[in-house]
């Protein structure tokens, strides 16, 4: 194998893997973005992991082959959406309504979230006596490219850019919306008014409360799809606890690694993705395996430092992040 | 004018009294089992037996009693740790890496100094597991001190490295056979003997148990974190350390969670594994939290915990429920906890009296 060759599958499999940390992130982001810091991703991703291919295997079964890839893809991402939603409608109810503590609650949601995943998952073994398993006919639309043959057969350009599943697509032009929605919409401006000052917010007339629900609702979709992209093509539609379990921590730290900025987690969830497996394909004798695995938290941790060393303005985590707001307490 | 009146205005209360408080919580515990009893019930179980069977499993039986206090000991630990970093409004929750920290360095003496005596050998793996968590627990403290480093998220990064490190020394260095990725058992004398059939560490929690509380409610340290957990300005004003006193509270907390990894290592697996902290370390955050990090409400917060988590691994058995659902419902009563507080902390104030004024 030739060194572009290694090079081109190196960059694939970075992409591939770090799909689903895009959805993770940049969920979170946008959580983040109006002052909610959930740290209930872990659960939802699991959850979204779990409804998503519940989703897309109760499809399969009902129409048995004249089941429909790509209705099965829809119905996959609406299920895993919807119980993303469902969990972070929780989180937002306690943290912004009820005024809970924010660090207590996104636990209690992971600790519950992959609860439910894993439920979820294990039931729908119990229930087929065995490895849940989809068609290959739908296994097939959620791992293709969506382009003709004749561009992923492009030398070097085809492989590495026409030749990823749907996802990654459907990520990229997700993340670059919310990018515009944020830095260019005066709704975007508002929700990150919410995040740096939400009492400033609430003086203009801002509604503090509903923008916090929308970002925290909205976020724990995205971050849920990114449960079901791993379950659906890392995993090969199956259910894999252990797999998914640490995704949703990464995709946290990542929101850190980005800034809060939804268009470096185009690049970041890929540097992320290919730590995630470096170790694999390119082991360094001298770097145990397991220590080769904590790198990414590594960065984190030292790219966290020098954000608040350096602390250059648009760097900063937004100002009101993990506080509650109470417009009777000023 | 009164269509601008907001539907419902909130207001601060302080001084509800105790009983009736009690009454919430408890209330809204109940809320929550019945909610995980609609689960049971689309699952089609029968809801008021198989929460028999969970508590038939964990305490129907001698040995299950055991394992719910054995896992009880670094649930309780673990909060008792934290309480004084939370009060103090500094959110470690590196618990999880402190733990195993504290369990990678009581192992190193247990693997490298077989030949102690027993006596000796314990407290010098003790002592070190203090050491090592309280380290762990200073570096996210140093740089929040220094520069205002994020502490969530970071003590949250020292957790994977922390497994990290004790994977990588669990399946290389100190690993048994060679490809089982799997630790050798201790010799036995560097085993916590058993005292009414578990290992000793339920004394050692139940003495900090009191210790946290004389600390926190007694002394000035635990004043000064008071003072600083409500304003950081009154501390500074008031001619308190602030960096002195963040470091010195951070790595108490770790210093405890170190000897709960040893605790750990030492009393109920006998060895290390990577995964030792056991999701102790979050688990604990929400002990802490809902015991109002009082010291006393832990230890019942934390066997509460414990025994849905004993006797829903015998809902599997029982009743072929996977043991998840021990997770979905301590989520569920987690939640719903964390959300009556609302209703101790806040008196609601209904539009309709003032609609009545206006007209």
């Amino acid at each position: 194998m030739g060194a572009l060759d290694f090079i081109v599958a190196l960059i694939r499999a970075a992409v591939f893997n770090g799909t689903p940390l895009m959805y993770g992130t940049s969920g979170e982001i946008l959580t983040e973005k109006a002052g909610n810091l959930n740290l209930g991703v872990e659960g939802l991703m699991f959850m979204g992991g779990a409804f998503g291919l519940l989703g897309a295997f109760t499809y399969g079964n009902a129409m048995g082959d004249s089941a429909n890839g790509v209705v099965a893809v829809i119905i996959a991402l609406v299920c895993a959406f919807a119980a993303g939603c469902f969990g972070s409608l929780i989180y937002a109810f306690l943290t912004i309504t009820l005024r809970a503590n924010q660090n207590v609650t996104g636990l209690a949601l992971t600790i519950m979230g992959t609860g439910v995943g894993q439920f979820v998952g294990e039931m729908m073994r119990l229930k087929v006596g065995g490895n849940v398993a989809i068609s290959n006919a739908l296994k097939l639309a959620f791992a293709n490219s969506p382009f003709p043959q004749a561009l992923q057969n492009i030398p070097v350009v085809g492989p590495l850019i026409f030749g990823y599943n749907v996802f990654v697509y459907l990520g990229i032009i997700m993340i670059i919306v919310m990018h515009h929605f944020l830095a260019k919409t005066r709704k975007g401006l508002y929700l990150r008014a919410v995040g740096e000052s939400p009492s400033t917010a609430d003086s203009a007339g801002i509604n503090v409360t509903r923008y916090r629900y929308f970002a925290t609702v909205i976020g724990g979709g995205i971050s849920a799809i990114g449960g079901m992209v791993y379950t659906m093509t890392i995993s090969g539609t199956v259910w894999n606890h252990t797999g998914l379990s640490g995704e949703g921590w990464v995709a946290v730290a990542l929101v850190i690694f980005c800034l809060w900025k939804p268009i470096n987690s185009l690049w970041g969830s890929v540097l992320f993705g290919a730590l995630l497996i470096l170790y694999i394909r390119l082991p360094i004798a001298f770097i145990p395996t397991q220590i080769y695995k904590v790198v990414p938290y590594i960065v984190t941790a030292l790219v966290l430092i020098m954000v608040s060393i350096r602390q250059r303005r648009e760097d900063q985590p937004p100002a009101a992040l993990g506080t509650a707001f109470f417009r009777e307490d000023r | 004018m009164h269509g601008k009146t907001p539907f419902v205005r909130l207001t601060k209360r302080e001084n509800m009294p105790k009983g009736k408080v009690w009454m919430i919580r408890f209330g809204s515990f109940i809320f929550a089992l019945l909610i995980g009893m609609v689960i049971f019930a689309v699952i089609g179980a029968k809801p008021l037996s198989a929460y028999g069977s969970i508590i038939q499993g964990a305490l129907g039986r001698r040995t299950g009693i055991r394992q719910v206090v054995r896992d009880a000991i670094p649930l309780l630990g673990t909060a008792l740790a934290l309480a004084p970093c939370f009060k103090m409004r500094y959110w470690n929750i590196g618990g999880e890496g402190q733990i195993t920290m504290g369990a990678v360095a009581a192992t190193f003496f247990a693997v490298h100094f077989k030949n102690m005596p027993a006596v000796a050998l314990l407290l010098i793996m003790a002592v070190a597991g203090i050491v090592l968590g309280s380290v762990w627990a200073l570096i996210p403290a140093i740089f929040k001190s220094r520069w205002g480093t994020n502490e969530t998220l970071f003590t949250l990064m020292m957790n994977y490295i922390a497994i990290g490190i004790a994977a990588w020394l669990v399946g290389g260095p100190w690993e048994g056979k060679p490809g089982s990725q799997i630790m050798p058992v201790f010799t036995s004398n560097a085993i916590l003997p058993k005292v009414m059939g578990v290992n000793c560490g339920w004394i050692v929690v139940l003495v900090l148990t009191v210790l946290v509380f004389v600390y926190m409610r007694y002394t000035k340290h635990g004043y000064e974190v008071h003072v600083l957990g409500e304003s950081e300005n009154t501390a500074r004003y008031a001619g308190m350390n602030v960096p002195k006193i963040i470091k010195r509270t951070a790595a108490l907390s770790g210093a405890i969670c170190g000897l709960v990894g040893f605790m750990v290592v030492s009393g109920s697996d006998g060895t290390l594994y990577s995964d030792v902290a056991g999701g102790a370390g979050f688990t604990a955050i929400t002990v802490c939290w809902l015991a109002q990090l009082n010291p006393f409400a832990m230890i019942v917060i934390a066997l509460m915990l414990s025994v849905l988590s004993k006797g829903a691994s015998t809902l599997q058995s029982a009743m072929g429920i996977p043991a998840s659902i021990t997770d979905i419902l301590t989520g569920i009563i987690l939640l719903s906890m964390l959300g009556c507080e609302f209703f101790i902390n806040y008196k609601m104030h209904f539009r309709k009296s003032a609609e009545k004024e206006a007209a």
